[in-house]
């Protein structure tokens, strides 16, 4: 553990001071950091001059960095040590060219040119418009059949293609490929003006507007070194809050309407509307984009706002408790939500899940708590007692987390007096040759941005990482030995981010 | 059954009165800018320095609300001296040049085709296609099954099958990864069918102008019919479209 940097979050660093370790050197830290209870936050490539450079973040109860230099190619930890570093390296192959060795399930990510314009890893031709022309794996046998979904879905939802091997109704095996909503983020973030970030991040996820742009604008500035009022933080956690209980109650109404069960569906879906009102009353949008910018917030909440929020909580909570009540004591209902996807603690740990997906699992983490920004720092965290790691337990987080954030709410709108003034988008001047992190915990989990700056304070590498990024793998793994009916419902129990995994 | 029927009688009927009674939205919504033409110059240049769309036509005192997010800093940089958004969310229009506004759009209604309002006026059903789209645009469409808004009631649908549809409503910035499965959908819709740009990322790219990992312009690959803008457009924005353009 001697070579790792323990940096903090949201807190700007040399790059210089980032060690740089031989690449056996920095597989050895990693092995004995990931199976010691460690997880990866990012792992990443980038180019210095002419090397190839691999970072990672990682973290037990703090934040640690590593980076080693690499050649064409590098020995995969993803076999030697955890598949905790299964994606990352993939996408360190297609975004980057460099070969992870041995690995064992080495396909593209999302379909695109790698950005150092070598010979691809995969042996693509992207003039060709083909994402999903890919090698699936494959069950043979007579009694197997393919099942294949997607890229376009029946419903308005996102695109992506799932892959199943079946044996009658019994998924042996699924594989997720994703990428059909790829539009060049990480790189799009390097080349435009700074003006452009915080709109560009809001659109990673707009379902995560608030969290991708407080991580955006965390970094920004961490290395512009501007300060934040009390107040302006105050309006940025409660705006988190608004868009993790929309969500959540979204979400609950989805799963509902999935066992169709169409009452709690209706209401659910009606009340998830509320808060997006909310988010507009704050805002000015229902998903609270242009709110966040660094160094603030664009609108202040002022005594007319805390009253609308107050007073919509107050009627909205009672509503809440009691169509949850509906959903959760309804006989086909607890039938269909338990024992259906049920990843173990011991998958979701080996996997690195995060979120409520992680906490449905027993994994307790929740960036909140262990790295609190905004105002979070001193307040308590949500316990949740339902850890059998099924569709229902993830359904029992949920209700549990929209209590625990209307709770949250209710505390910062009681310190509503501090002080607060609206900003705009200045012109910043980053700190050169600096790397800073951000992490928060967004609906779905952990969010990061990573951001290295070069000798003139420019952007040359921005690193984005949704929660879905690792989450995905958990759904797959959800099906095995499931029915392929229940894909639905324990899709949706999961309901992970196409866009902010394909970036 | 006593749960739900209680639960029915708490929730009550909530559906929304429009479009016959009008809707305020909260003052702080932003919907069809007003432009100030008479604004001083250095003012407008402060706006379109600062409008991270490039979205300000400064010399022609107009804003493209195909390029534009509604985010306001505009409007908060030059304290409403140039633009002030109003909270009229009806800004659909029929033609992308309509879109470049001085402050006012054409009545939609005045520009709807006349047979799609013969053949869709009575029933609509349309195939949403997401090609890029961040899922705030996708969101905001299906909050309009939801009783406030419930669509059905108009008789227009969203449904599973192009073949079903009698267009495609299509959201995002079209992705390269996502462009041929949104021309085989297209191509799977019957003819006479209806496209549908909705928000700024089906219309101009969005906030991912100038990416080369997609098209950007839905106009460019398949004729559009209808464009919404926003981003997302709020669900009034596409309910006040969808009910002007075809009823």
């Amino acid at each position: 553990m001697d070579n790792l940097l323990r940096i903090k979050n949201g807190e700007a660093v040399k790059r210089s001071a980032i060690p740089c370790v031989p690449f056996n050197r920095f597989a050895e830290v990693m092995a004995d950091f990931v199976s010691n209870n460690g997880f990866v936050v990012q792992f990443f490539a980038f180019v210095d001059g002419e090397k190839n450079r691999l970072l990672a973040v990682v973290r037990n109860k703090d934040l640690y960095v590593l980076g080693t230099e690499v050649g064409e190619e590098f020995r995969s930890l993803t076999m030697a040590c955890s598949e905790k570093f299964h994606m990352f390296e993939r996408e360190i192959a297609e975004q980057y060219g460099i070969t992870p060795l041995n690995h064992p399930w080495l396909k593209m990510v999302r379909y695109h040119e790698n950005y150092r314009k070598v010979p691809d890893v995969f042996g693509n031709n992207y003039r060709e418009e083909i994402p999903g022309n890919y090698p699936y794996f494959q069950i043979e046998g007579e009694a197997i059949h393919e099942v294949a979904v997607g890229p376009v879905h029946a419903g308005i939802i996102e695109p992506g293609h799932f892959r199943f091997q079946c044996a009658g109704e019994e998924v042996f095996s699924l594989e997720i490929q994703l990428g059909y909503q790829h539009r060049g983020v990480e790189n799009l973030l390097t080349q435009v003006p700074l003006k452009r970030l915080p709109v560009i991040c809001e659109g990673i996820a707009g379902d995560t507007s608030i969290g991708h742009a407080l991580c955006c604008c965390q970094a920004l500035e961490s290395l512009a070194g501007l300060s934040v009022d009390p107040g302006a933080r105050l309006v940025r956690s409660i705006a988190l809050e608004l868009e993790r209980i929309a969500n959540h109650i979204g979400d609950l109404g989805a799963l509902s309407g999935d066992v169709a069960f169409n009452p709690p569906a209706a209401y659910f879906g009606r009340i998830r509307g509320e808060f997006l009102n909310l988010l507009q009353v704050l805002s000015g949008n229902r998903f609270g984009k242009s709110l966040v910018l660094p160094g603030g917030v664009s609108k202040t909440m002022n005594v007319e706002q805390v009253k609308i929020i107050e007073d919509k909580l107050k009627e909205l909570e009672p509503e809440i408790r009691h169509v949850c009540d509906l959903l959760f004591t309804a006989h086909t209902v607890q039938a269909r939500f338990e024992h259906t996807g049920t990843v173990a603690r011991q998958m979701a740990e080996d996997l690195g899940l995060v979120g409520y997906c992680g906490r449905a699992s027993g994994i307790e983490y929740d960036a909140r708590v262990s790295f609190p920004t905004e105002a979070y720092e001193p307040l308590p965290a949500n316990r949740n007692e339902m850890v059998n790691g099924d569709v229902y337990s993830r359904a029992m987080v949920r209700r549990e987390e929209i209590f625990h954030a209307i709770y949250l709410i209710r505390t910062f709108l009681n310190r509503s007096g501090e002080r607060s003034a609206k900003t705009t988008m200045h012109e910043l001047s980053l700190e050169p040759d600096a790397f800073v992190v951000t992490v928060n915990e967004g609906w779905r989990g952990e969010l990061s941005h990573c951001l290295l700056t070069d000798g003139n304070g420019r952007i040359v590498r921005y690193k984005v990482k949704d929660p879905s990024f690792h989450n995905w793998t958990g759904l797959a793994m959800a099906l095995r030995n499931q029915e392929i009916s229940d894909f639905p419902l324990c899709n949706k129990s999961f309901n992970l981010s196409y866009c902010g995994f394909d970036l | 059954m006593l749960k739900i029927i209680r639960n029915r009688i708490e929730q009550g009927c909530k559906t929304s009165s429009y479009p016959k009674e009008p809707i305020n939205l909260y003052r702080r919504y932003r919907g069809l800018p007003k432009i100030n033409s008479d604004c001083d110059p250095s003012i407008i240049s402060l706006c379109e320095a600062i409008c991270p769309q490039d979205a300000i036509l400064g010399a022609e005192r107009k804003i493209d609300l195909g390029k534009c997010t509604f985010c306001g800093r505009c409007e908060n940089v030059s304290e409403g001296a140039f633009v002030t958004f109003s909270q009229d969310f009806g800004m659909g229009t029929a033609t992308r040049e309509a879109l470049v506004s001085d402050g006012s759009l054409p009545a939609l209604a005045a520009h709807a085709k006349k047979h799609f309002r013969k053949l869709f006026g009575r029933s609509l059903q349309l195939r949403q296609v997401s090609a890029g789209g961040c899922n705030a645009c996708e969101a905001d469409t299906n909050v309009l099954a939801t009783p406030f808004f419930d669509l059905g009631r108009f008789g227009i649908d969203f449904v599973a099958s192009p073949r079903h549809a009698d267009g495609i409503h299509v959201t995002g910035p079209i992705s390269k990864n996502m462009r041929s499965a949104l021309i085989s959908t297209f191509e799977a819709v019957p003819s006479p069918k209806v496209v549908i740009a909705s928000g700024s990322c089906a219309i101009s790219g969005g906030p991912f102008f100038g990416s080369p990992e997609i098209v950007g312009d839905l106009n460019s690959l398949i004729p559009v019919d209808l464009y919404i803008p926003g981003c997302p457009p709020h669900p009034l924005t596409t309910l006040h479209a969808l009910l002007q353009f075809f009823k």
